[in-house]
């Protein structure tokens, strides 16, 4: 099962190796935007939670990235498939599909990591470091972990790479948006806070902010990101199988 | 050995294939011919694990493809009628990818590798691009890459599709060679000289039905050995005699201008698959 799941991350890894510059140039893109649109020109004043508003975009974008990054293997996956048939070199070998799942998981869990360091880097430039510990990273794992897993299990089920087009900018974007990356949930209606807290992003980006602040998150964030995590892995272990007509 | 017995496939509305029982021999090289559509893609996909079967069996040297399908994967390799390579990496890094995928270790991934890009001869392009070959390239990287784990039996599907004549002959020859290696052979294809000249014998698929196999010496020999063709209002009518005695004399009571020449493969298929389509 190793060998098998390690061949399929293998090959993920060495066509990122050879779109290397063009991925570092597009996974910053969007954070520098960010940072420059929201953070740098909303400058010192605006105060959140007793940080600059940049201190609190910061790990927002993390979480954002996390999540972005580990899904966008969808849409590779999918190319794949539809498009140049390579998902077909995978089905006729003797491998599980449970190796296939797992290595594509890792494989968008290395690009969420990749952009991950690059919004570090950025917001070191922007003069905001952020306390890197443990449970900040545990919940960046957890969190590229669900939309990797997500993504693969999308991936399977979708019947064009229009439909994945679909789930991405109604699912993926609006979640991106809302799920206390960008502002803090708790400023909206309560109502509004409990549908949001049943997204996985609004508890991942809440324990990567805390954690982040040098403060403990709640534990319970870190469980309900690892039950989500397994129910999607085991989803989408079942949609491989679905994957042959 | 490949065994089936009895294979089905519906698609939602198609009955893609119909009763299908088949035993090909380890060894041999066996070809599927038939008109667009007739299911000879769906019958290798099913065999290979990519397509489920809706009934019946189907085994590859005694591994039943459904209940042991890591074990049956095995046994094959499959060189699909479309082109599925990695087009961003090299030669080279689409097989070693492929061997991993077969758990062979690093060293014997190596050599096996350059045996096979020389024995297909595009070893000086190991570290080009895909995408920088031709289509007669690809289509060799295809086949060493299904050679690559050694496969007992090997699936073609429609191997020569879209290459000149010079290749495609070369790709019969590598063809002829892999059998001499000892392995078994199922291909498909719309070239009936393909078959004729590769294959031990041929399977007539139609509409998602068997409708004939026998060796193509047989099936020739039942037509006829010789053909006349002419040519009546535009129409091209073939007349087929078993000795050319016979053909000489009816070469006699013709006025207008004919050919004569020896039965092909080409005139079982027309007589078999041609006449039921509208
Ligand atoms: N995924 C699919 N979904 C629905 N129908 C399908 C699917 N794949 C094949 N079919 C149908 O099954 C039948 C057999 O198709 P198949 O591709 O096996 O034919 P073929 O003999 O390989 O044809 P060709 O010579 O054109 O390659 C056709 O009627 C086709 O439309
Ligand atoms: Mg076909």
């Amino acid at each position: 099962m190793i060998q098998g799941c390690l061949a399929i991350y293998y090959r993920e890894l060495m066509i990122m190796k050879r779109r290397l510059p063009k991925m570092i140039a597009t996974m910053s893109v969007s954070p520098l935007l960010y940072l420059i649109a929201f953070g740098y020109a909303m400058g010192h004043n605006v105060k959140v939670d007793g940080h600059t508003y940049l201190e609190f975009l910061l790990p927002g974008l993390v979480a954002m990235s996390s999540m972005t990054q580990a899904f966008s293997i969808a849409s590779e996956i999918n190319i794949a498939r539809f498009y140049w048939h390579i998902f077909e070199e995978f089905q006729s070998a003797p491998i599980s599909n449970i190796s296939y799942v797992c290595g594509e998981i890792l494989a968008g869990m290395t690009r969420a990591f990749m952009s991950i360091i690059i919004i570090l880097i950025l917001g070191y430039f922007f003069g905001v470091s952020l306390s890197c510990n443990i449970l900040f990273w545990l919940a960046i794992i957890l969190n590229s972990f669900i939309f990797a897993s997500l993504a693969v299990g999308m991936a399977m089920l979708v019947k064009s790479h229009a439909d994945q087009a679909m789930f991405s900018s109604f699912v993926i974007t609006p979640m991106a948006f809302l799920g206390g990356t960008l502002f803090p949930v708790d400023r909206l209606p309560l109502w509004a806070q409990k549908i949001l807290f049943l997204l996985p992003l609004t508890h991942a980006s809440k324990a990567i902010r805390t954690a982040s602040f040098g403060n403990t998150p709640d534990y319970s964030s870190y469980i309900i990101l690892f039950l989500t995590g397994v129910l999607f892995i085991i989803i989408s272990f079942m949609c491989v199988n679905r994957a042959r007509d | 050995m490949i065994i089936l017995e009895n294979l089905n496939k519906h698609y939602k509305s198609v009955h893609a294939l119909k009763d299908v029982n088949l035993h090909v021999n380890s060894g041999e090289i066996f070809a599927c011919l038939g008109p667009n559509g007739a299911g000879k893609t769906t019958l290798i996909r099913i065999v290979t694990g990519l397509t489920r079967l809706s009934s019946g069996k189907a085994f590859l040297n005694g591994f039943n493809v459904e209940k042991s399908p890591l074990a049956a994967k095995k046994e094959c390799g499959l060189v699909p009628q479309a082109i599925n390579l990695d087009q961003e990496l090299t030669v080279f890094e689409n097989l070693d990818i492929h061997c991993r995928l077969y758990k062979m270790p690093a060293k014997k991934r190596r050599i096996k590798i350059d045996d096979l890009l020389d024995y297909m001869d595009i070893l000086d392009r190991k570290k080009t691009l895909i995408k920088h070959l031709s289509g007669g390239m690809k289509r060799r990287v295809m086949i060493a890459r299904a050679l690559t784990h050694s496969p007992q039996i090997l699936f073609l599907d429609e191997p020569t599709v879209g290459l000149d004549a010079n290749i495609r002959r070369r790709i019969w020859a590598i063809i002829k060679r892999i059998q001499e290696d000892g392995t078994t052979i199922f291909l498909t294809t719309h070239y009936i000289e393909e078959a004729e000249f590769l294959a031990q014998r041929v399977a007539f698929l139609n509409e998602g039905e068997i409708v004939a196999l026998d060796t193509p010496e047989n099936f020739m020999a039942k037509m006829g050995v010789w053909a006349i063709d002419r040519l009546e209002e535009s129409n091209m009518e073939t007349t087929y005699f078993k000795t050319r005695q016979e053909a000489k004399s009816f070469i006699v009571e013709q006025e207008k201008s004919f050919t004569l020449r020896r039965v092909h493969l080409e005139d079982v298929f027309l007589a078999l698959t041609g006449k039921k389509v509208k």
